[in-house]
């Protein structure tokens, strides 16, 4: 519990949309605090009108994606004696996505690039087969043993330059995903997949600058992903098979 | 879905910007972009040089000038990086992804082109 | 009827752009290959024409001793004609928004002047 008697800090705080500002706000400063924590505070104790996002606050859903101190980061999870080294804080909302209001991003665009990058699994399976056997050990799944674990919190989207650059770039994490799908031997959807990855805003726009596996919260490298469906989309174009 | 009037999308500035990998793409960029503006030169200089020899020991000549030096220097250490940097790229792209050794990897890249472009400056 | 009609071309122009960038990145670093090793020789022979103080002579003589050397040259001239315009293409696209059919119009222009004026500078040397 705060008491009046708390050393604060200055945090500034993103306000608005299209036309907004960074505000100011002097928050106290207290052991092992989080951004988030900073961020619920602003909320519930000096301004109700801040709008944001956050679910699990323990680093599970990645809502709390914000944009700190210039980087993209899961808020829950950024202890702000981390980030804060010069005694301050600047909380922006992600970058590369339509900007709803104060922290919270319009996450559509985001994945509208995962559904055209055909990330859907596309079962070949029907009731009646048995069980896929994927057996763990291959190389086709080992490629894939961390790339499944992405949940789609757009910090590697926000962090990417190219996105930035290239409006039409389907970026890190709907590679990645594709990659994952392209590996996964009980998919079907094979030649289709990586039609939608091989064109002008697809694999081959990535120049492995690497921000998106600096940043990714889950320690994932979509460049690695991204450098899979290249070799796979080089090899279908050479055989005729694009 | 709701369309918003000009949502307005935030961009990342250099904070975002300051790792290894990002360096070595805007070293091989740069360097990338002053080759392929250099190279219609180059080729005019030398199909004009070249096809009369004595105009070629004349420019030779003049490329021992100190301000021309430092400018081949240059683009000698354009070409060596780009070379390095993009060997190191095609062997992430199609030979296999490390991790752990893109910083490695990156350095030796600089130290290279570093080193070679200094065996051209000191070799006359 | 005509909404189908209208799907199918809209696919196959994506199609189309798809086999368009694969074959692009293909061709990138195929050239990027041919290009290791022709400027890994450069650089060699930068340092061996420096370190024995080559004149204008020594190096058209060597260019007519053999085909060895022209076809170096000529291969050499090709991967840069197809290698720079595409690596050019990238920077216009991302940093200029510079990226219609225009810029393709002015890229391919670009790679014929290197095709042409390369291929120029190695006959003039070689003949």
């Amino acid at each position: 519990m705060s008491t009046s008697a708390d050393p604060t800090f200055p945090v500034l705080i993103w306000r608005g949309a299209a036309d907004g500002a960074f505000k100011r706000y002097d928050v106290p400063r207290r052991a092992s605090q989080t951004v988030l924590d900073v961020v619920t505070h602003v909320q519930r104790q000096i301004d109700p009108s801040l709008a944001y996002r956050y679910a699990c606050r323990v680093g599970m859903c990645g809502s709390c994606a914000m944009t700190v101190n210039g980087k993209a980061r899961w808020t829950c999870r950024t202890h702000v004696d981390a980030v804060a080294t010069d005694g301050t804080l600047e909380i922006a909302p992600l970058s590369h996505l339509p900007l709803v209001r104060d922290l919270v991003v319009d996450m559509a665009p985001f994945f509208d690039k995962w559904a055209a990058a055909h990330g859907q699994f596309k079962p070949t399976a029907t009731r009646y087969d048995d069980f896929a056997k994927v057996p763990p050990g291959t190389r086709a799944r080992r490629a894939i043993d961390a790339t499944i674990e992405c949940i789609g919190c757009a910090v590697c989207y926000a962090s990417c330059d190219v996105v930035g650059w290239k409006p039409d770039y389907l970026g890190p994490a709907a590679l990645n995903r594709a990659f994952t799908l392209a590996k996964d031997v009980r998919d079907g959807d094979g030649i289709g997949r990586l039609r939608a990855v091989a064109g002008d805003g697809g694999c081959e726009a990535c120049h492995t600058h690497q921000s998106c596996t600096n940043r990714c919260p889950k320690h994932l490298s979509p460049t690695a992903s991204i450098a899979g469906l290249k070799r796979l989309v080089a090899q279908a174009a050479v055989t005729g098979r694009l | 879905m709701v369309a918003f009037a000009a949502a307005a999308i935030r961009r990342n500035d250099a904070r975002a910007r300051r790792h290894a990998g990002f360096l070595a793409f805007v070293v091989h960029r740069v360097s990338g972009l002053a080759l392929a503006l250099f190279l219609p030169v180059h080729f005019f200089v030398l199909s004009r040089a070249l096809s009369d020899p004595a105009g070629l020991d004349g420019f030779l000549n003049w490329t021992r000038l100190p301000g021309v030096k430092l400018s081949e220097t240059l683009l000698v250490l354009a070409l060596a990086a780009h070379l390095a940097g993009g060997v190191r790229l095609l062997f992430v792209e199609f030979v296999g992804w490390r991790a752990e050794w893109q910083k490695t990897a990156i350095a030796a890249v600089a130290g290279a082109s570093i080193a070679y472009a200094l065996l051209f400056a000191l070799a006359t | 009827m005509e909404a189908s009609v209208a799907r199918d071309i809209g696919v196959d122009d994506a199609l189309r752009g798809a086999r368009y960038a694969a074959w692009r990145f293909v061709l990138q670093r195929a050239s990027a290959a041919v290009l290791a090793f022709c400027v890994l020789v450069h650089l060699a022979t930068i340092i061996y024409a420096m370190r024995h103080g080559l004149t204008a002579q020594a190096i058209v003589a060597r260019m007519h001793a053999s085909l060895v050397w022209p076809a170096f040259y000529a291969l050499f001239v090709v991967a840069c004609a197809i290698h720079a315009p595409l690596g050019l293409r990238a920077i216009a696209d991302e940093w200029l928004a510079f990226r219609c059919r225009a810029a393709d119009v002015v890229l391919a222009a670009f790679a014929l002047v290197l095709l042409g004026g390369g291929l120029y500078a190695v006959i003039s040397l070689a003949a």
